[in-house]
């Protein structure tokens, strides 16, 4: 890619980007060490992630002074101008991303004996899913790799299909075992949350295309 | 970044720097010494050269008259309006005897020695006074009349001793002095300096510089503006603009001989009129006009004509609504400096013969005439000791024409500036 | 080189239109083969990096090339469908009929009102004196400078500041009613509140006049256009809707250009 003549701007666009990198990986971690304490039971992991969202979220409101001072300085066109828009709003999805892991490490602290739920297996593979998912969106912003992110935007069925099912082992868990009705909701919470990172990731994805070539992703049958 | 701040406080003002510092400042000082002295050395040339004319062109505005009373009544001489008009009047009073009667009077009044210094024609001015009054015959009257050149110049203490003694005696008695002489520039040429006067030149270079006005400034301006705006930029245009830079420098007779050969040809009995001195003149200011015209034109900004052309303007109306009135203060200029050039102009003049003895003021462009500086020539070529005041006074005229005429452009170019 | 046109542009009326228009200075190929439809309703921006051959163009649409001798230019340019070339048009009348407003403003050395008349003067537009004053009042007042110069109509048009004469030169155009009007950076010489005061100016007269506008500055392109056209090098490189070639241009030439890559 042709450099900027006012090397400045490039300056300006490289720290945009490392921000978000910074930001979604951080989620990344926020996500995987939310469902470790979830799986494990470790609460000192769940407190770390709890404390660890203020950082994503200082990141963010970095992201914003950062992307309107380009606008107003750089009064960026074309790719430069989408990417900064792509970055405003990716910023503040992936901040959505880290509240929800934060959730997720708060229901766990709520949860007691672990060793009750059988679709605690199911939880962490869906979220496994759920943060590739993350992590390729996060690849195709930084190479601007339209394709990529049309994978991503394929791969959150995967995820409904996950939530559907730990939906209706969870239901069915807590219809037999009253008595586990309270850790089986946090459980759906946590379900929920994750299949949310899993559309936001899409919303990123979608904001990914649009910044690499104009166009939003054509739309397929949900 | 800090390699830079430690250099900029390293001390600039080091010895070598003061050093070359003050070298510095002497070059400018006798830059600016080398200037005013060569405009204090201009000013002095120029200060000499008008004081000395001055000084000796004062005495060229005097001439030395004898006093004369005549008394008319004993005369019996006739005349009145109707017989004395004209070249008729002159004839009549001088077969009545005017010259011999002013000759009576004056042994009267003078003594025999005197009225033989009486100058020759100093009747005439009784006769042009008679012929303008002619109540004056009927009454006394007193006249200053002109000496002759011996007795002017024993009154200003040249010539011989008898000459000097008896001026001396006649200025004692106050009846030779020297007074300021209008006459100088209403008269002609003579052969007697004490009648000599400056008009009939005067009025020959006025005819000259019209008709060289007249034909070199719409001709020169023409040239100029079809050179700048029409001309189509290729070989022919570049020999042709050579040439005319070159005509400029030509020596000035050259165009005499040029008059000589070809307007004396065609019209032969035309020697020494102001419109073949005109014609000549002419030629010779033209490559001077075309020359600033087109330097006046090309100064006018190209942004000008863009404006007047992308409004729909025709080339014409481009050139003459807005070119040449931007241009016109420096066509003037250039215009001033011909002219100025033209009218001390004398070598292309001899050439074609306005050289002569001419007694009276040219009557129209066909007469035959003669110009200021060829008047101050042939002047200075006399032998009379009272010509040379009278050149030098035809000098200063001279000059005085030059500054009106300068003068005059000068206000008609700041007339037509305008701010663009 | 064809030029990249955006797909979808509706179907408008063409004031002007070029066809493989190309133009040379003695044996120097400025503009390339160009092709563009001038329509009467919007405003084209011409854009481009320097020496792209985009003022070129533009003074070709009103036969301003023909005062530098060297220049040439062949292929076509209509005006309403007739050749103002090759055909009997006299290039006196075109100019009328097509007026340019130029970088540096060049009020004549004139009045005010002189200024504005001459136009009408020449070509014979004003029947009576009264007819000339309204042309002139209707010009100042579109060109936006009635209500500041109508108590001194007689100063002198260089008296006023610059974007006043840009504003003077552009109701000087308009006196001689033109059907287009082309403007060759008329904002470079001038500060940003005269420059928006001009901006506002074109806004108002768009619709009216058919208005191409040369610009080195990419945003004011985007500003006041609503087609815009790059050219690079001679050739006209891609045309379309001002929005798309701003937000998302086809050319990667383009895009370097409008992104700040160029060079």
């Amino acid at each position: 890619m042709v450099e900027h003549t006012v090397k400045a701007f490039d300056e300006d666009i490289t720290r945009l980007r490392g921000l978000i990198s910074e930001m979604g990986g951080l989620a990344e971690v926020a996500l995987q060490e939310a469902m470790d304490a979830l799986v494990k039971g470790d609460n000192e992991l769940a407190d770390k992630v709890v404390k660890g969202d203020k950082k994503i979220d200082a990141l963010e409101s970095e992201v914003d002074k950062l992307a309107v001072r380009v606008i107003a300085l750089r009064a960026p066109m074309a790719d430069d101008l989408r990417e900064v828009i792509a970055a405003l709003k990716i910023a503040g999805v992936v901040e959505r991303i880290g509240d929800y892991s934060k959730n997720i490490a708060k229901a766990s602290r709520e949860i007691g004996d672990r060793k009750q739920f059988e679709p605690l297996t199911l939880l962490p593979a869906m979220a496994d899913v759920a943060g590739e998912m993350v992590h390729d969106i996060l690849t195709a912003y930084a190479a601007r790799d339209p394709a990529l992110a049309r994978e991503v935007i394929a791969t959150d069925e995967k995820v409904d299909a996950f939530y559907n099912s730990i939906f209706r082992n969870v239901v069915t868990h807590m219809v037999e075992n009253p008595a586990t009705i309270t850790a089986g909701a946090q459980l759906l919470f946590v379900a929920r949350n994750i299949e949310r990172i899993g559309d936001h990731a899409t919303n990123v994805a979608e904001m990914v295309h649009f910044a690499a070539t104009g166009n939003y992703p054509p739309d397929d049958d949900e | 970044m800090s390699e830079q701040a430690a250099s900029l406080r390293a001390p600039t003002r080091t010895p070598a720097f003061e050093a070359r510092l003050k070298k510095r400042y002497a070059a400018e000082r006798r830059f600016r010494i080398a200037g005013i002295a060569a405009i204090g050395f201009s000013i002095f040339v120029l200060a000499f050269l008008l004081v000395t004319m001055a000084l000796n062109g004062i005495g060229g505005f005097q001439r030395a008259e004898l006093t004369v009373p005549i008394d008319f009544t004993e005369a019996g001489l006739a005349g009145d309006r109707t017989s004395l008009a004209g070249t008729a009047g002159m004839q009549s009073l001088e077969n009545q005897g005017l010259p011999e009667v002013v000759a009576f009077f004056a042994e009267q009044s003078l003594g025999e020695e005197a009225a033989a210094e009486l100058g020759e024609s100093a009747w005439r001015e009784v006769a042009e006074a008679i012929i303008a009054d002619p109540a004056l015959l009927q009454r006394e009257a007193v006249f200053e009349l002109p000496a002759t050149s011996d007795l002017a110049g024993g009154l200003s203490g040249e010539g011989s001793p008898e000459m000097q003694a008896l001026a001396a005696q006649l200025a004692e008695r106050g009846q030779l002095e020297k007074n300021f002489d209008i006459g100088f520039l209403q008269r002609s040429d003579a052969t007697d300096p004490q009648q000599a006067g400056i008009w009939g030149a005067l009025k020959g270079s006025m005819l000259t510089m019209i008709v060289t006005l007249l034909l070199a400034f719409p001709i020169g301006v023409m040239a100029a503006l079809y050179l700048e705006e029409y001309a189509p930029k290729n070989r022919w245009t570049d020999i042709i603009e050579l040439s005319i830079n070159n005509l400029a420098a030509v020596p000035s007779i050259i165009f005499g001989l040029l008059g000589l050969a070809v307007f004396l040809t065609i019209f032969p009995n035309l020697r020494s009129a102001p419109l073949i001195g005109g014609m000549t003149l002419a030629l010779m200011t033209l490559p001077v006009i075309v020359i600033s015209g087109r330097n006046a034109i090309k100064a006018v900004p190209p942004s000008i004509r863009d404006g007047a052309l992308a409004i729909g303007a025709s080339p014409i109306q481009v050139v003459f609504h807005h070119v040449l009135p931007l241009a016109l203060p420096g066509i003037l200029t250039g215009t001033i400096i011909g002219m100025a050039r033209a009218l001390g102009e004398t070598a292309p003049l001899l050439m074609i013969g306005m050289r002569v003895f001419v007694a009276s003021p040219p009557e129209d462009f066909t007469s035959a005439a003669t110009v200021l500086p060829m008047q101050i020539f042939l002047w200075s070529d006399e032998i009379d000791r009272g010509f040379v005041e009278r050149t030098s006074a035809a000098i200063i005229v001279l000059l005085l024409f030059l500054l009106v005429m300068n003068g005059l452009a000068i206000y008609l170019r700041n007339k037509f500036e305008k701010k663009w | 080189m064809v030029t990249v046109v955006h797909p979808n542009l509706e179907d408008t009326e063409a004031k002007m239109s070029a066809r493989d228009v190309s133009v040379f200075y003695g044996d120097k190929k400025a503009i390339d083969e160009v092709s563009i439809d001038i329509p009467t309703e919007y405003v084209t921006a011409f854009i481009g990096p320097s020496g792209c051959g985009k003022s070129t163009f533009l003074r070709a649409l009103n036969r301003m090339n023909d005062t530098i001798p060297s220049a040439r230019v062949e292929g076509t340019i209509e005006l309403d469908g007739e050749d103002i070339y090759r055909s009997k048009m006299d290039v006196v009348q075109l100019r009328a009929r097509v007026g340019m407003v130029f970088q540096k403003p060049n009020p004549f050395p004139k009045s005010i009102y002189d200024n504005i008349a001459y136009g009408p003067k020449i070509h014979g537009i004003a029947e009576s004196k009264a007819d000339l004053e309204e042309i002139v009042e209707t010009s100042l007042r579109r060109a936006g400078l009635w209500d500041e110069v109508k108590d001194r109509l007689g100063d002198s048009g260089t008296a006023l500041s610059g974007g006043q004469q840009q504003r003077l030169c552009i109701a000087r155009a308009i006196a001689v009613d033109p059907e287009v009007i082309l403007m060759d950076e008329p904002c470079s010489a001038l500060d940003p509140i005269a420059t928006a005061k001009i901006e506002e100016l074109i806004d108002d007269l768009n619709g009216r006049y058919a208005i191409v506008i040369v610009t080195h500055s990419m945003q004011q392109a985007a500003r006041v256009s609503q087609r815009t056209a790059f050219f690079h090098l001679g050739k006209m490189v891609e045309y379309g809707r001002t929005t798309d070639i701003f937000t998302n241009p086809l050319e990667e030439r383009t895009k370097d250009y409008i992104t700040g890559r160029y060079g």
